[in-house]
């Protein structure tokens, strides 16, 4: 069990829930906890959420979720939980999705789909080795953008498809092949997290830049509510 | 038990009793989860092989494969991340089939199913035959589509859906237990959605 220590908003329709657990995290940046919760009939209902933060040793981890309109764990996450409220977890799951902190690495994320590649940017820069990142984020409008107070930086660029911010340099528009920054690395890692459309659009625009197929990993979420 | 204060789930009514522990049924849609980039693959240069540990290592092309008798499996899906799909039906070829062609050595134990992209997954020799698995190429009457593995796939219905290769190639059978893509990143070897075998040490 991890007990809610605190519940902040990130947009109108994400939320991060830093939990504390009984023992030190030992995630990899990438990898999702389970949260698992129970009705007094025994029915459980079971989603997998990306952590946000990085491994840094302490028994705290930030998992951000996105409401979903009919999302049976989300809703209950952001409708129901406050801070003191004890949630089953359980993770860190998953080996592939993962970023070590010590390989060149280009992150491609949609919407929601920052979360992970949020967990590898904050341990690059905490451990002084944004030199082996850069992070390519699309969101629809500033207001939906995740972490917009942290996330802008030297290593990171941001697309916006529907609306920007005042005299933005980029006009609005899905992610095309210019988004992308030139490789930190002829070996870089590429990361590409978004719903199937969009992951199939960004591994699309790789491939094109000369990506090797075995050079991208890539996580979906499915319309799963 | 311990329960989650003010959780008392979508419950109302009876639960679906197709439904493993911890699944949701998500109607008529049918998420995509993959952990490469989709690959395009022509039905021209197709194929898929048999190899390892038989007596005959068979490669069939797609045409040859479409020669087999087909089979069709109808029922129910589960993936490991708890959404399920009831009802749906695939058609192709059944694993017994081509392995009746390809006549396993005795000495095979476990097949490592493998992917055109590079993906593989273990599965115990029982769990792929006596009508328990197919490649598939047809789902609901229409060609498999890319997303969902097209070409052609397999499909291993009694186990959770990473068990069911997409974009499969071919079958290599072992003497032995050989964990695959997802089993080296922290899923379950077995997989059994009934059992709630979804990762190491479940």
């Amino acid at each position: 069990m991890a007990t809610v220590v605190e519940v902040r908003a990130e947009t109108a329709n994400a939320k991060t829930f830093r939990l504390a657990l009984p023992h030190p995290s030992i995630h990899l940046a990438g990898q999702h906890y389970i949260v698992r919760l129970t009705a007094p009939d025994g029915y459980t209902a079971s989603r997998s959420y990306s952590v946000a933060s990085p491994p840094d040793g302490s028994a705290e981890i930030e998992l951000t979720v996105e409401h979903l309109p009919d999302g049976e764990v989300s809703s209950f996450l952001h409708e129901v939980v406050v801070p003191g409220d004890a949630i089953e977890v359980r993770g860190p799951i998953g080996g592939w999705f993962v970023w070590r902190g010590d390989a060149p690495a280009l992150l491609v994320g949609g919407g929601s789909g920052v979360v992970p590649l949020m967990a590898m940017l904050r341990l690059a820069r905490r451990s002084g080795r944004s030199d082996l990142l850069r992070l390519v984020v699309s969101a629809r409008s500033p207001a939906d953008l995740y972490y917009a107070a942290e996330l802008p930086g030297p290593e990171t660029t941001i697309v916006y498809t529907r609306a920007t911010p005042p005299s933005w340099p980029r006009p609005v528009g899905r992610l095309n092949r210019g988004d992308l920054p030139a490789p930190i690395a002829p070996d870089a890692t590429a990361y590409v997290c978004g719903t199937p459309g969009f992951a199939d659009a960004a591994t699309g625009l790789l491939a094109d830049a000369g990506t090797p197929a075995d050079r991208i990993r890539v996580e979906r979420f499915g319309p799963t509510r | 038990m311990r329960f989650t204060r003010g959780f008392r789930g979508r419950g109302q009514g009876a639960r679906d009793s197709r439904l493993p522990p911890g699944q949701y049924d998500v109607g008529s849609t049918w998420p995509v989860l993959t952990a490469e980039a989709t690959p395009k693959l022509s039905t021209e240069t197709w194929t898929f092989k048999v190899s390892g540990l038989v007596e005959r290592p068979t490669t069939w092309s797609w045409d040859e494969i479409h020669a087999l008798p087909t089979s069709s499996f109808e029922g129910d899906i589960h993936c490991v991340t708890t959404w399920s799909k009831l009802g749906v039906k695939f058609t192709g070829v059944s694993v017994d089939a081509l392995l009746a062609a390809a006549r396993p050595l005795p000495a095979a134990t476990h097949v490592l199913a493998l992917g055109h992209t590079g993906y593989t997954t273990n599965l115990p020799l029982d769990d792929v035959t006596s009508g328990k698995a197919w490649v598939v190429w047809d789902y609901e009457g229409n060609p498999l589509p890319v997303e969902h593995g097209g070409p052609a796939r397999m499909i291993v219905p009694h186990l959770y859906f990473w068990k069911s290769a997409k974009w499969v190639s071919g079958l290599e059978l072992q003497d032995h237990n050989e964990p695959g893509f997802w089993e080296r990143n922290g899923y379950h070897d077995h997989g059994d959605p009934w059992l709630e075998q979804r990762y190491q040490g479940d």
